[in-house]
Formats: structure tokens, sequence, C-alpha cells
């Protein structure tokens, strides 16, 4: 694809936090990928791989600790804090829990506003135009909701306004945290549609965060599987859940419990080992506590990303 | 042949929550029975009373819970509602046993997970500290943990989400209950660890021969891990049959809609989900008619005036409240 394809171009990035006496957390290390304009990439992983980290890192919330995040061409990791506040309206970001990323003494209609009125765009007229519309586009009804507050509305319909909120100031990129992890099936399948239909209509960059990878396979384009702190392989959705070669992706897919009764998902064949900790200096590949396919190899060289299909990355010494 | 008497029956059970001056009625006329030996899994989004419903079988309801008359819980022929409430404590801290969604919270953070075991032995069974001990190393291996000589010393932060669930799975065994009620125990762990988990406790509950309510709110969890299958909806069972038949002839509307809602890897990538529209009733306001009326696609004049009462399938065991039910084998 073709350079100026790319909205985003990640390289390197690492994330570490400082923990206990002088050790320190790894939650991101050393992740690399480009995301095009109009592209939905999924990121899976199980919980604490570092998906989180890796969200922000990419807002520079907080910046990374090294590697660099080109959004446009321009390196947001080496700009100052007033030219990255001009940029970021066009990289956006939704949360996990929907109600707590609202303010709840706010109104519904003027969270949604607020966005616009931090950058002074608009008269106030113009600002509760624009989010009535944005309403009624996210399927709220700004007759019933623009003056209520989030601790009215249901978890659906909080995501609902953050999806609107994070759309006012027209962005390119929308990053997005595991946005239905905590909402029930049905309105779930309400959200993911809505997320579908917005990229779609705008033709926006999504970076859909989830742990499950069934979700990703509805709304996404390509697929990017996170293990502690790496990416262990990267893949368009139809190779991945097709001919997946990691280890870990073959078995976070045949985890995947199935509404079918005459399919039951397999014990998976992960080793019971004690994994390793984003503590911990890993050397070798970090996968390899509990990979079924693990040698000798595979515990003094780290594996890295190399291509085995068409835009197929795996990182692993023997892949299937 | 007539069935062998029941472990649990749950007769036209209601649980009521006064809130000021509303009432939210967690749980509707629930009647269902369970046999030894076989386990019933409990499916509902969140919200529809399927924690609420185990909570008053262990009769953990909250304090100014209301239990309207004639709603009666029998275990192991005994009226549990006719017991005083230390007697009933007794019995169901011996002979059931809980497992909950949060391994971390259901565990005493400063105790080592050794005397947590240990502890209802104790307590319920009367065992001394060395008798209890040697149990507690049985029940980790039980359970599928490895070391069990260094484990039993651990803190619960020292283990994974799913040894410490593996954990709390002893805890609940330890006094050999008869029956188990696991509510949601995969939800907070990871996707790999989750088919361990319920492969340890279709098996525990096989050898044991134990009765289990496996509670979840997903149901590709409980396709082929449970006997039967009740679908709660709005503090109600709106559908309930062996699991098997369930899947293969779905009939009541909110069911089917459920059921396809999931995202499914036999879709085609990037197919559009069928959403439910709309969102669960309030509770202490619930529509006079069929509670899911307002978001069936279905519904008619008829399901907002009139409450469906369950009814049979004429299949064995299959029973569904719906006036328009889905056609038997449409599978769309
Ligand atoms: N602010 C923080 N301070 C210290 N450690 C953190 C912090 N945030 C995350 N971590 C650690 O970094 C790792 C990755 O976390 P996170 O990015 O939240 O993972 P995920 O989103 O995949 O669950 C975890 O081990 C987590 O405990
Ligand atoms: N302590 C309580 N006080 C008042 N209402 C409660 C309490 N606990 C639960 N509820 C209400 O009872 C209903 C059923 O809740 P619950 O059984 O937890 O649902 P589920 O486990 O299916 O998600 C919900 O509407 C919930 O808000
Ligand atoms: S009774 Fe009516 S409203 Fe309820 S599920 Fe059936 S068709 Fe729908
Ligand atoms: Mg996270
Ligand atoms: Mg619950």
């Amino acid at each position: 694809m073709n350079r100026s394809d790319m909205l985003l171009r990640i390289e390197n990035l690492a994330v570490e936090f400082p923990a206990g006496n002088r050790g320190r957390v790894r939650a991101v290390a050393g992740v690399s990928f480009d995301l095009a304009r109009g592209e939905a990439l999924g990121l899976v992983g199980e919980s604490g791989c570092g998906k989180s980290s890796l969200a922000r890192a990419i807002m520079q919330l907080p910046r990374p600790t090294s590697g660099t995040v080109a959004f446009d061409g321009e390196d947001l990791t080496a700009l100052d804090a007033e030219n990255l506040r001009s940029l970021r309206p066009r990289f956006q970001m939704i949360f996990q829990n929907p109600a707590a990323s609202l303010n709840p003494l706010r109104t519904i209609g003027r969270t949604i506003e607020a966005p616009l009125r931090t950058l002074g765009r608009h008269d106030a007229a113009e600002r509760t135009r624009l989010a009535r519309e944005m309403m009624a586009a996210v399927g709220l009804d700004p007759l019933q909701f623009y003056e209520r507050r989030p601790s009215q509305l249901s978890g659906g319909q909080c995501q609902r306004v953050s999806i609107a909120r994070a759309l006012m100031t027209e962005p390119r990129l929308l990053v997005c945290d595991e946005p239905v992890s905590s909402l029930d099936v049905s309105i779930q399948a309400q959200i993911i549609n809505l997320l579908r239909e917005v990229q779609q209509a705008r033709g926006l960059s999504l970076l859909f965060i989830s742990h499950d990878l069934a979700i990703v396979r509805h709304l996404c384009d390509r697929v990017a599987v996170m293990y502690l702190g790496k990416l262990c392989e990267v893949a368009p959705v139809g190779a991945l859940f097709s001919a997946p070669h990691h280890p870990y992706s073959r078995a976070l897919l045949a985890a995947i419990p199935r509404p079918d009764p005459k399919h039951r998902p397999a014990a998976s064949d992960l080793l019971p080992g004690e994994p390793f900790s984003p503590m911990d200096s890993i050397e070798g590949c970090s996968f390899r506590a509990r990979c079924p396919r693990a040698t000798e190899e595979c515990a003094v060289q780290q594996p890295e990303l190399r291509e085995m299909g068409a835009g197929h990355l795996v990182a692993c010494h023997h892949p299937s | 042949m007539r069935e062998p008497l029941p472990l649990l029956v749950v007769d036209k059970l209601s649980v009521h929550l006064p809130c000021g001056d509303r009432i939210v009625r967690a749980i509707d006329e629930v009647s269902f029975t369970l046999q030894r030996g076989q386990t019933l899994a409990l499916v509902g989004e969140s919200g529809s009373g399927k924690s609420m419903l185990c909570r008053a079988i262990m009769g953990l309801v909250p304090g100014r819970a209301l239990l309207p008359a004639p709603g009666r819980i029998v275990f192991a022929g005994q009226d549990l509602g006719a017991l005083k409430a230390s007697e009933r404590a007794g019995l169901c801290g011996r002979r059931i046993g809980m497992v909950l969604q949060d391994p971390l919270s259901a565990l005493n953070p400063v105790m080592k997970i050794g005397r947590q075991i240990a502890e209802p032995m104790r307590h319920h069974l009367g065992m001394s500290r060395d008798q209890a001990r040697e149990r507690s190393f049985e029940l980790l291996r039980a359970v599928g943990i490895a070391q069990a000589e260094t484990r039993i010393d651990c803190y619960p932060h020292q283990l994974s989400g799913g040894m410490r669930q593996r954990v709390v799975i002893a805890i609940a065994l330890a006094c050999e209950p008869q029956l188990l009620i696991a509510d949601e125990p995969t939800t907070a762990l990871d996707v790999t660890v989750q088919a361990d988990i319920l492969d340890l406790l279709a098996r525990l509950q096989q050898e044991r021969n134990m009765a289990m309510i496996l509670v979840s709110h997903n149901l590709g969890v409980v396709a082929g891990r449970a006997h039967e299958t009740a679908v709660m909806y709005a503090g109600r069972i709106v559908e309930q049959a062996p699991t098997d038949e369930l899947f293969a002839r779905m009939r009541m509307r909110y069911t089917r809609a459920l059921f396809d809602a999931i995202p499914r890897l036999d879709d085609p990538a990037q197919a559009m989900l069928t959403a439910i529209g709309g969102q669960s009733p309030d509770l202490a306001a619930l529509p006079d008619g069929c509670s899911f009326a307002p978001r069936c696609a279905r519904a008619e004049a008829r399901c907002s005036d009139q409450a469906p009462t369950l009814v049979s399938d004429g299949h064995a065991r299959h029973r569904y409240a719906c006036w328009f039910p889905c056609a038997v084998g449409a599978n769309t």
C-alpha cells in the first residue's frame, strides 16, 4: 500500500511503568503496525497484555516511553503540547466503561457539544443543532435525551453518547478500547452495527480493541493479536480465522464458545505452566511458557514478526 | 416411569425489593425442579434476575426483600422457608456450594488459601486443623492445581485469575455439597481459561453426582454443558428445555433474538449483526403483557395486553411463554 494511504504508523512503541523497587512493568514492549485510511483494525489479546496501554500511548495519554506514532505524517511523540492539542480533534477515543467516561452532572446534550465548545467552533445555536443531529445519527432521540443525565441512561445509551461526542470533531481515527465488553449481547450488537455504519459512512480509521475475536471478525478488516506487550500475529480477518499461524492465535480461536451444542470448545492445549509477567525480563519468546510447540530455540531467540503470506505477519519460530 | 424426587424444587418463587415507593420485581413466579447429577443453565441478560434467584436459593436475599406466598424452595425434601435462619444457614453452608463471577472478591486477600479452604470444613464439619489441611490438599488436586503443597500457602494475589477460580471451586466443594451454584463462573476470566474451568465444573459434577446451576449471560457458554437450559427475561423464566432441544427448536421470541444477536464465526465476515432494539424493561414498572413485547418484532396487541404463561411445547419438558412462538425448525 502507498505510504500516503496510511493514516497511522506506529513504530517500535514501548510503554513502561515503574513498579516496586527499581522494577518496571513493560506493558507494551516494541509494537509496530500501520493503519490505512478507512481501515478497521482489531486488536485482541487476554486481559493485561497491554491493549489499553497501547491505545493510550497512541493517544499520547500519557506519552509512550519510546517509539513513534506518526499520525497523518506527523510524529505525535515529537509534538509539543500546543501542537498536540490542535491535532487532537482528529483522533478520538472511546472507553470500555461508558458511564464512568461521562460527566455525571452534565446533560447529554452539553456533553456531546463540549468538544466543539472547547475548540471555540461555531456559536451556541449551531453547536446545539450539530449535537442534536449527531444524537439522531447514533440512534438517540434528541427530544427524549438532550436534557437527560448519564444516570438516567442505560449502558448502551451511554456508549452511544460517547460515540456521538467522539464524532463531533470529525476525527479521522477512532480508537475504541473494549467499547462493548460491559454490554449485553443484544445491546452489543446495536453498538457494533452503529460503529460499522459510522466508520463506513465517514471513512474513519478504526482501532478496535476487544477480547472477543468473534466481534472483531464482524467489524474489522485486519486483526492484530497481542501477547504480553508484543504483537504475535497480524493478518487480514479472513486469513487469521481460516489459517491462524501463531499457536496463541490458534488457542484463542479454539476457545471461543459457540452457541451450538454440537460444538464444544476443547480444553485449550496451552501448557499449564506459570506464564511470564510483564515485569519479567524475558529471553526468547514471551509465549513459550504456555506454548505447546516451544523448543530450545524459543528459549534463546526472540521471534520477530515476519511475513508468511500477503499481509500476514507472524512472530513464531514454529508457526503452523 | 416416575421421576425420582428432585433435589431442588423452586415453586412460584418471587423476590420483590421495595425501593422507595416502588417495588422492583427481581424474580416473578419462577418454578423449576432439579435432579441430582443434573445441570440446569440459567441464561439471560444482566438484570434479568439470575443472581437474585441464586441468592434466594442460598437464603441470601437483601434484608428488605419480600418473598410473597405461595413461593417455596424445597431442598432435599426440606421446605427452606420453614427453617429458622440459623438452621437454614447451616444447611445451605454444608449442602450448597457457591462459585461467583469474580474470584478475587470471593477470596480474602490477607488469608492464605489453605486456611480459606479449611475454614468451612472446620466450621461446618467440625474437622480438626490437620484433617482439614489434609482434605485441602486433596481438594486443590481435585480442582487441577499442580504443586498443591506450595500453593496452599499462597495468598490470592499470587495466583492467576484462572487459578483463583479453581481455589474458589475447591472452597465450594469443601463440604461435599449436593448442589453447586456457579454464577457466571468464567465471565471475569480469559477465554483460553474458560473452557478449562467449565470442563472442571462438569467433571466434578459428574464424579460427585452433584446437581449444578450454571449461570451465564452467554448462550455459547451453556451449549453442550447443561442438561437443561432456562432462559430468563425480566425476572421470569420465558423458555426452558433440555439444552439440545432448546437450541434445535427455539420457540420464544426473546430466546431466538438473543441467539441471533451473538456474533458467530460461521457468519460471513463483516455481516451486520441482528440486534434487538430497545432495552430490557424497568422491573419496577413491568408492562402488563409480555415483558418482551416492547422489543419484540412479532408483537401484536395481545402481547401487550396479556402476559403469556409458560406452556408445554408438546415435547418432553420444553416450556415457553409466547403468544406467537417461532415456527418449529424455522432457522430464520
Ligand atoms: N498505570 C499503570 N501503572 C502500573 N502498571 C500498569 C498501569 N497500567 C497498566 N499497567 C500494567 O500494564 C500491563 C498492561 O495493562 P493494560 O494495558 O491495561 O492491558 P489490557 O488493556 O490488555 O488488559 C498490566 O500488567 C497492567 O497491570
Ligand atoms: N440489593 C438490591 N437492591 C435492589 N435491587 C436489586 C438488588 N440486587 C439486585 N437488584 C435488582 O434486581 C434485578 C435482578 O438483578 P440480578 O439478579 O443481579 O440480575 P443478573 O444476575 O441476571 O444480572 C435487577 O434489576 C437489579 O437491579
Ligand atoms: S408473546 Fe408476543 S411479544 Fe412476547 S415474545 Fe411472543 S410474540 Fe413477542
Ligand atoms: Mg484494557
Ligand atoms: Mg448476576
